[in-house]
């Protein structure tokens, strides 16, 4: 039963998704009675009344006040009971208590970014402690998108001009995947994010110094990641191919020409000027869509990302 | 009903009110002029039929891309223009007039016994604009296509490029065709039922219409002026749903599915209505239920009015809000128990033949039981908020619009065909592609229960390589679909290529609109019918109703 129910649902990570997961099965084999009730019946009638001599007269069985009732409010006294349970879960799931942990979320094309309490901004990782309620208050910075855990169990539409939450306690930890569910356009599909539940411990820790690993990394390495991580890959292809914006391939050390006509070589301080500020040059035939990532780069990352587009030749 | 009192034909006549109505007549502009709803009804259906081709082409081709992640025939930007293309002309150009447009304006008022529908200019009139409908949605493909999504989501809708004032513009058009249908059914069947016929001794199938057509009378409206707001927003800056003009996108959510909710009951009730005859015909058994059955059409029509916030768990609307319509929403699973319940129970005793028809009609059964179960999961709002926008909602919505609607529509396609074109198609065949697509649809959208389930999200070209054997199934199952449907084409086409052979009532019906011959003549019977007894007196022998 259990393999049945984590291959359907793949993995939980909350008692909340434990409780969602306890209603649906009950619903899948609720279904598979019924379901099979409709199947043996069916069936049951059409071979027993199968016609065995043309031009019959079949009896006239025009009703059957009782039996009418019967499948009309068995299923309503079904139905009410899981409307009620529903229900409960529900409300229980979107009231966030007190001390949960208030994490602001932007999403915009097509990059989720998030805004701790002590200021810390990350781009496309979502870092949270253990055990511990969190709620996300979450705005749209263009069109609609949706917010969706599927290990929580929990999804909310984001919203352009208007503030939503969304609560959830997580209980395992680890990697969890963030899904965009809102249909928002071209790169929709590509617009995830990573969710990390850590320890209470490497969760204040990685607030104070980031992500550790980078601290060991070559530059070449941390640009690899800052260029998966940060939502540069939905947009910037590194095979040359045509996206949304230029290809990092072969780009540094090229002249780039511009919508307005002039040109420049890309440098370290183009590159610095690109992510600060991408509405300065806009390269030709390319759309002015790339939003600012001021202040959402360490230091190190932004040697980093310049380290891994001049490896990209 | 089965017996038409007067004397049914007075023989020596043979002018041109003898000749069938494909021959009375000849030429394009004898088609493109007529009033008779029997070639309204045909032009209707080669029209929706055509664009049942483009939508299932564009539906192939969705399912060819999903065989792997990342790119496998196209670019995202052209899918997200395929999978809108597929919805919206699925949705507007063939569902919702599929049944009522094409068949049920051939078979209506002959089952009605009536000459024609009350209003045959409107109805030909309907039948233009639903052309004009069309042009304009195919203009809108050719200059530049539409990326929305069949639901035009705002602000993405009045903010992305593309052709989608055009878009919108044509379901504009498209609904006025269906709104002048839905009028010319009201009025056919309070004013035009055939002397001795009460309103319960009509075939189930015309109160399966009624509910139809006032759905599509009253809620169309509010689609038309949704879709004018948002071409007023696009084309002029008027602020209505786009916050960064003042206005907002859930406004636009709750206006769609105002009518986009009842508009599902616009596409499933006239299935209903169809499954309501070919089980008492080829059971030849008095349908279960009579009264129960109508009503719950009329029941289905009333409640699919005020569940629309159902669609909109996730949107930001009110957690009373939400409740309220969760609590509403299971209602409508007792009027759809009661139905199946009263389908499979006609057989009981009956003397069951498995032609096509029939085949189809067992087919929705069990097809319509998955749709109408699935649905529970998604009323319950813990569940849903889970589920919503994952391809659970699209294997739901399939197993309802395609498993039941469609499945119903070819139903009644076999069942009527004899009586439209006066020729039977190749049973085996028959047999054979309704099996293909039986197994083909279930291949396809059962996987995705399980894809939706576990987290994969609607609308998305590229996907985690973890959902790509469950991908790969569903688009094995496209191809079997695929195939039973091209065996239906070549049979279906080759039995218009052979001589008239059908008999006047091949599958032993009571109702009306197998008393005449196949094909019909131009004035649909010979003398006004007189009727007496019900649709369904399959217990006693044809001519002895109470009239007699």
């Amino acid at each position: 039963m259990d393999s049945i129910r984590h291959w359907m649902l793949g993995p939980q990570g909350s008692a909340y998704a434990n409780n969602v997961d306890d209603l649906y099965m009950f619903l899948v084999w609720l279904s598979v009675f019924f379901f099979a009730l409709i199947v043996f019946l069916t069936v049951y009638f059409a071979w027993k009344y199968r016609r065995r001599k043309e031009g019959v007269l079949t009896p006239n069985i025009s009703h059957n006040l009782a039996l009418e009732l019967l499948w009309s409010i068995i299923p309503l006294i079904i139905v009410m009971g899981i409307f009620f349970w529903g229900f409960n879960d529900y409300v229980r799931a979107s009231v966030a208590p007190n001390d949960a942990i208030e994490i602001h979320v932007t999403g915009k094309k097509w990059l989720w970014a998030f805004e701790y309490p002590d200021g810390t901004r990350t781009i496309g990782n979502l870092h949270v402690p253990v055990n511990r309620p969190v709620k996300l208050i979450l705005t749209s910075e263009d069109v609609l998108h949706d917010f969706y855990i599927p290990s929580m169990r929990q999804k909310t539409d984001v919203i352009p001009g208007r503030f939503v939450d969304l609560t959830f306690t997580p209980t395992v930890p680890g990697k969890h995947q963030v899904f965009c569910a809102e249909y928002c356009g071209k790169s929709h599909s590509d617009m995830m994010a990573n969710l990390f539940v850590d320890s209470p411990e490497v969760y204040e820790k990685w607030l104070v110094e980031g992500d550790p690993e980078l601290q060991q990394m070559p530059p070449v390495e941390v640009g690899k990641l800052v260029y998966e991580n940060k939502g540069c890959n939905s947009c910037h292809s590194i095979d040359g191919s045509k996206n949304t914006g230029p290809s990092f391939k072969g780009l540094y050390g090229r002249m780039e020409k511009f919508a307005d006509g002039t040109t420049q070589m890309v440098d370290d301080n183009y590159i610095v000027e690109s992510i600060n500020n991408p509405q300065a040059k806009i390269v030709a035939g390319y759309e002015p869509v790339m939003p600012t990532f001021q202040g959402l780069l360490r230091t190190p990352e932004m040697r980093g990302i310049i380290a891994y587009i001049k490896e990209l030749k | 009903m089965a017996d038409i009192i007067t004397s049914p034909h007075i023989s020596g006549h043979a002018d041109h009110h003898d000749v069938d109505y494909l021959h009375d007549g000849k030429g394009l502009k004898s088609w493109l002029t007529t009033v008779d709803h029997k070639r309204i009804g045909v032009m209707y259906l080669w029209s929706i039929l055509f664009m049942f081709f483009l939508g299932g082409v564009f539906a192939m081709m969705i399912r060819l891309e999903l065989l792997t992640p990342k790119e496998t025939i196209m670019s995202a930007e052209t899918y997200n223009k395929v999978f809108t293309l597929h919805g919206a002309i699925m949705v507007f150009l063939f569902i919702i007039p599929s049944v009522p447009a094409a068949l049920a304006n051939f078979v209506l008022p002959l089952m009605l016994g009536a000459k024609d529908v009350a209003f045959p200019k409107l109805n030909l009139f309907s039948w233009y604009i639903y052309m004009a409908g069309a042009l304009i949605a195919i203009a809108a493909m050719v200059t530049g296509g539409v990326d929305t999504g069949w639901t035009f989501y705002t602000p993405y809708s009045t903010t992305t490029d593309g052709s989608v004032a055009l878009m919108t513009f044509a379901a504009f058009v498209l609904g006025f065709s269906s709104i002048l249908t839905g009028v010319n059914f009201v009025a056919t069947i309070h004013k035009l039922r055939a002397p001795g016929m009460g309103w319960f001794d009509m075939p189930l199938f015309c109160w399966g219409i009624y509910a139809t057509a006032l759905i599509q009378v009253l809620a169309t409206p509010v689609l038309a002026i949704t879709l004018l707001l948002l071409i007023m927003e696009r084309t002029f800056g008027i602020g209505i749903f786009d916050p960064k003009l003042g206005g907002d996108p859930v406004l636009f959510q709750h206006f769609f599915w105002f009518y986009s909710h009842p508009a599902v009951y616009i596409m499933i009730l006239p299935g209903m209505a169809i499954i309501s005859e070919i089980i008492p015909t080829f059971s030849q058994k008095t349908i279960f239920g009579y009264r129960a059955i109508a009503f719950s059409s009329v029941a289905i029509a009333l409640v699919s009015f005020i569940v629309w916030g159902h669609h909109m768990f996730t949107s930001g609307q009110s957690q009373l809000a939400s409740a309220i319509f969760s609590f509403i929403t299971f209602f409508v699973a007792v009027p759809s128990a009661i139905k199946t319940f009263n389908w499979i129970v006609t057989m009981y005793k009956g003397s069951v033949a498995f032609n096509a028809p029939m085949l189809y009609a067992l087919s929705f059964l069990l097809l319509f039981g998955i749709g109408g179960l699935t649905g529970i999961f998604l009323g319950a709002v813990s569940v849903d908020i889970h589920l919503h926008d994952t391809y659970f909602v699209v294997a739901h919505f399939h197993y309802v619009m395609m498993g039941s609607t469609v499945i119903a529509f070819l139903g009644g396609l076999h069942y009527w065909w004899p009586k439209m074109f006066g020729r039977m198609y190749s049973e085996p065949a028959a047999r054979i592609a309704c099996a293909l697509v039986f197994i083909g649809f279930n291949a396809t959208f059962l996987p995705q229960f399980v894809l939706g389930s576990r987290g994969m999200p609607r609308r998305y070209y590229n996907y985690l390589p973890e959902f790509q054997a469950l991908h790969q199934a569903s688009t094995v199952g496209s191809w079997i679909l695929g195939l039973g449907f091209l065996i239906m084409a070549g049979y279906l086409f080759a039995s218009l290529r052979k001589k008239m052979d059908a008999p006047a009532n091949p599958w032993h019906s009571r109702t009306l609109e197998w008393q005449t011959a196949s094909p019909p003549i131009t004035h649909n019977f010979h003398e006004v019918p007189s009727v007496g007894g019900g649709p369904y007196d399959y217990y006693r022998p044809v001519g002895t109703g109470r009239n007699a």
